[in-house]
C-alpha cells in the first residue's frame, strides 16, 4: 500500500503516493479504506460511478474521498479500489468497485468520521504525486 | 506565537498580522508549555481574523488542536455583521454530557455493578457506525429534528423535568429539515438511541465529594449517591450536515471577500442564505442529539430497574442537567455596556450561564446552570456551576473535559502488554467496551487530569465547583 499514517494527538492523518495524479487519487481511496478495514479481506463484488468536483486539487481530493466515505457511513459498502476514468484540477469520475458490508466477515477496525481540510496537501514531487490528508476519527 | 501572561489563570495572543481581537486562553503555569507546543495557539489567532468576532478569541484550559477552531475555542460573532462557521461547533455537532442522580447509594448497587454494566451493555447499542433498534421513517426523522427532547417525550422516554433540566429545554426552535441534505437523513435514520464510539460513553458513577452543599442540594446531588453520566452526540447526522456545509462554504469562501487562514474555518456571513441554512440544519443535529441523549437515558433507567428489580419510585433518577458543548447558539451578551445579539460558537466548551439568567430553568435560576464536565475514565468528573464572571470573561462559557494528551497511536503503544481492563477493575472500576482498540486508545493517561482543568475555571471564576464525581462502572463505544 503506498500510504502511511501520520499521528496527531486527537485524530489520524495519512501521506500518499502515486507515480502519477490519476494513480494518486486511486491510492488515497484504498488508504482510506484500509484504515477503515482489512482492505485486503475486500472482493469487488458490485461496481458503481462517482464524478466530484473541486476548486482545486486539495479540494477535489477532499471532496473525492468524502464521497467514497459516504458509500461506507451512508450506504454500509467497502470499496476494494478505483479507477479513475477523467480526472482534471477541478473534476473526476471514477468507477467503484466494492461490497456491502457484513458483520462477522468485515473487521471494522477505525471508525473514519470525516475527511477535513486540515493541513490538506496535494503536490507534485520529482517524478511523482504526494498527498496529506487528516481525518476525523 | 508570543503568548502573555496577564495574571495567574489567562494568557494572552496579542493582536498581530490580521487579528482583529486578541486571544485569551485560560491555563495555568503548569499546562501552558504543552499548549504552545501544538498548533492551538496559532489556531486560536485564526480564529481572531474572522469578521464580525467580539472582544477577543477564546481559549479553555482544556485547548488543544482542533479542525480551523481548536477544541476548547469560544468565539462570539455580532448577529448582524459576524459570520458563522461549521468548523467552530465541530462535526459532532452538540455533542454533550447528560447527569441524572439517583436515590441510590453506593452500598446499593455493590453487589448489583457488575451484572449493570453487563445488561448496559447489552442494551445500549454502541461502537463504530452502531445501530439501534429505533427505525425511523424519513417523516419521523423530520419531527425527531424539529422536536428534540420533546419527541422522546412524546414517545414516552422522558419526563417533563427532564425537558426542564435539559439545555435549550432540548430543542432549538430554528430547526429546518427542508436545509437537511438527504444524505444526512438517511445516516441519521437508524443511529437514534446510539451511543456512538470512540470518546462517547455511558458511566455509572459516585458522588465523592460536595464542594458547595447549598449548590448540590438544589441540584439534588449528595455524598454518596450513585450517578449516571453519558456523553454522546448527534452520530453520523451531525457529521454529515458539519460536511456538507463545510464543503459548500468552502467553495463560495472567495465570493465573501475576505481571506481565511485555513480552509477548515470556511464559514458565511450570519445574514446570509448560506449562513441561515447552516444555523437550521445545525438546529436539526443539535435536536438530534437532545432525543437521542434522552433515550440513551431512558434505556439506562429501564436497565437499573430490571437488573435491581425495584420500581421507578426507589431508583428515582432525575436529570440533573444536559449540556451541549459542540454548539452556535444565539444570545444577549452585554458588550462594553451594551446588550447585544451574537453568535456564541462553542467548540469543547460549556455553557455557564449565572444565577438570574432566563436561560436557567426556573428549579435552578437562583444558583445558576449546571456544568457537567468529564474526565477520563479512571480518574473523575464534576460538576460545577456558572457564574457572572463567565458572562463577563468569556460570554457565559467554560470547559468541557479534560482534553488529550496522547495521540491514539501513542496511548496504543503506550497500553501495549497492559491490561488497562484488570488495571482499572483493581482501582474498583469495572469497564466494558465494543471498538477494537477502545479501551487502549481512551486509556486514563491518555487524557490531562481533568481536576487541574477545574481548577483552572474554578480560580478563574468563569464556573464554580459543585461536586466531584468518580466512576465505578464505565461502557465505552
Amino acid at each position: 500500500m503506498k500510504y502511511k499514517t501520520i499521528d496527531h494527538t486527537a485524530d489520524l492523518g495519512i501521506e500518499v503516493f502515486g507515480s502519477g495524479l490519476a494513480d494518486l487519487f486511486e491510492n488515497a481511496a484504498c488508504a482510506m479504506f484500509d484504515l477503515l478495514t482489512d482492505a485486503g479481506n475486500l472482493q469487488p463484488l458490485c461496481e458503481t460511478s462517482v464524478a466530484v468536483t473541486g476548486e482545486d486539487r486539495p479540494d477535489l481530493m477532499a471532496n473525492w474521498l468524502r464521497e467514497l466515505l459516504y458509500l461506507w457511513t451512508g450506504k454500509s459498502l467497502l470499496v476494494k479500489s478505483t479507477k479513475i476514468i477523467s480526472l482534471s484540477e477541478y473534476t473526476l469520475t471514477a468507477y467503484v468497485y466494492y461490497e456491502p458490508f457484513v458483520a462477522g466477515r468485515h473487521i471494522i477496525k477505525t471508525e473514519i468520521k470525516a475527511v477535513t481540510y486540515h493541513q490538506i496537501m496535494v503536490e507534485p514531487e520529482a517524478k511523482s504525486w504526494k498527498a496529506r490528508i487528516i481525518f476525523d476519527v | 506565537m508570543e503568548l502573555i501572561k496577564i495574571d495567574d489563570y489567562r494568557w494572552e495572543v496579542p493582536k498581530s498580522g490580521q487579528m482583529r481581537v486578541p486571544g485569551i486562553i485560560y491555563a495555568g503555569d503548569s499546562m501552558i508549555d504543552s499548549i504552545k507546543q501544538e498548533e492551538a495557539v496559532k489556531q486560536v489567532a485564526n480564529v481572531a481574523t474572522l469578521p464580525g468576532i467580539i472582544r477577543a478569541s477564546l481559549a479553555m484550559p482544556d485547548i488543544h488542536w482542533g479542525y480551523g477552531f481548536p477544541i476548547g475555542g469560544v468565539a462570539a460573532f455580532d448577529w448582524g455583521t459576524g459570520i458563522i462557521s461549521p468548523g467552530g461547533v465541530g462535526y459532532d455537532i452538540n455533542c454533550g454530557v447528560r447527569l441524572a442522580g439517583t436515590s441510590l447509594t453506593g452500598k446499593d448497587v455493590k453487589e448489583k455493578l457488575e451484572d449493570l454494566i453487563n445488561s448496559l451493555y447489552q442494551n445500549i447499542p454502541s461502537g463504530v457506525g452502531s445501530t439501534g433498534n429505533i427505525k425511523l421513517a424519513y417523516s419521523e426523522e423530520k419531527k425527531v429534528l424539529k422536536e428534540g427532547s420533546k419527541w422522546a417525550l412524546r414517545h414516552g422516554m422522558a419526563k417533563e423535568s427532564d425537558i426542564e433540566h435539559t439545555e435549550d429545554f432540548g430543542c432549538m426552535p430554528n430547526a429546518d429539515p427542508e436545509t437537511v441534505s438527504d444524505k444526512a437523513l438517511e445516516r441519521g435514520l437508524r443511529q437514534l438511541g446510539t451511543l456512538g464510539s470512540g470518546n462517547h460513553f455511558l458511566e455509572i458513577g459516585l458522588v465523592d465529594k460536595i464542594y458547595d452543599p447549598d449548590v448540590a442540594r438544589v441540584f439534588g446531588l449528595f455524598e454518596g449517591q450513585i450517578t449516571v453520566m453519558l456523553h454522546s452526540g448527534s452520530r453520523g447526522l451531525g457529521y454529515q450536515i458539519c460536511d456538507d456545509f463545510l464543503a459548500h462554504m468552502a467553495k463560495n469562501i472567495k465570493k465573501l471577500g475576505f481571506e481565511i487562514p485555513d480552509r477548515q474555518l470556511a464559514c458565511a456571513m450570519i445574514q446570509s442564505s448560506d449562513g441561515t441554512r447552516y444555523f437550521n440544519a445545525m438546529a436539526c443535529a443539535a435536536n438530534y442529539a437532545w432525543a437521542n441523549r434522552q433515550i440513551l437515558m431512558h434505556k439506562a433507567s429501564e436497565v437499573f430497574l430490571r437488573v435491581l428489580g425495584i420500581g421507578p419510585k426507589d431508583l428515582g433518577m432525575n436529570l440533573v442537567y444536559d449540556v451541549c458543548h459542540n454548539i452556535a447558539k444565539k444570545e444577549m451578551h452585554v458588550v462594553d455596556g451594551k446588550s447585544r445579539i451574537l453568535c456564541v460558537h462553542r467548540k469543547g466548551a460549556t455553557r455557564a450561564f449565572p444565577p438570574g439568567h432566563e436561560s436557567v430553568c426556573e428549579k435552578y435560576r437562583s444558583v445558576g446552570q449546571p456544568v457537567l464536565v468529564p474526565g477520563d475514565m479512571g480518574r473523575s468528573s464534576y460538576v460545577l456551576v456558572g457564574t457572572e464572571n463567565a458572562m463577563k470573561e468569556t460570554f457565559g462559557s467554560t470547559c468541557h473535559g479534560a482534553g488529550r494528551v496522547l495521540s491514539r497511536t501513542a496511548a496504543l503503544k503506550k497500553s501495549k502488554g497492559r491490561s488497562i481492563q484488570r488495571e482499572l477493575e483493581d482501582k474498583g472500576i469495572y469497564v466494558r467496551w465494543t471498538g477494537r482498540s477502545t479501551l487502549g486508545e481512551e486509556m486514563p493517561e491518555a487524557y490531562k487530569n481533568v481536576s487541574e482543568v477545574v481548577n483552572i475555571v474554578h480560580e478563574a471564576g468563569i464556573s464554580r465547583k459543585v461536586a466531584k464525581l468518580k466512576p465505578m462502572a464505565v461502557l465505552k463505544g
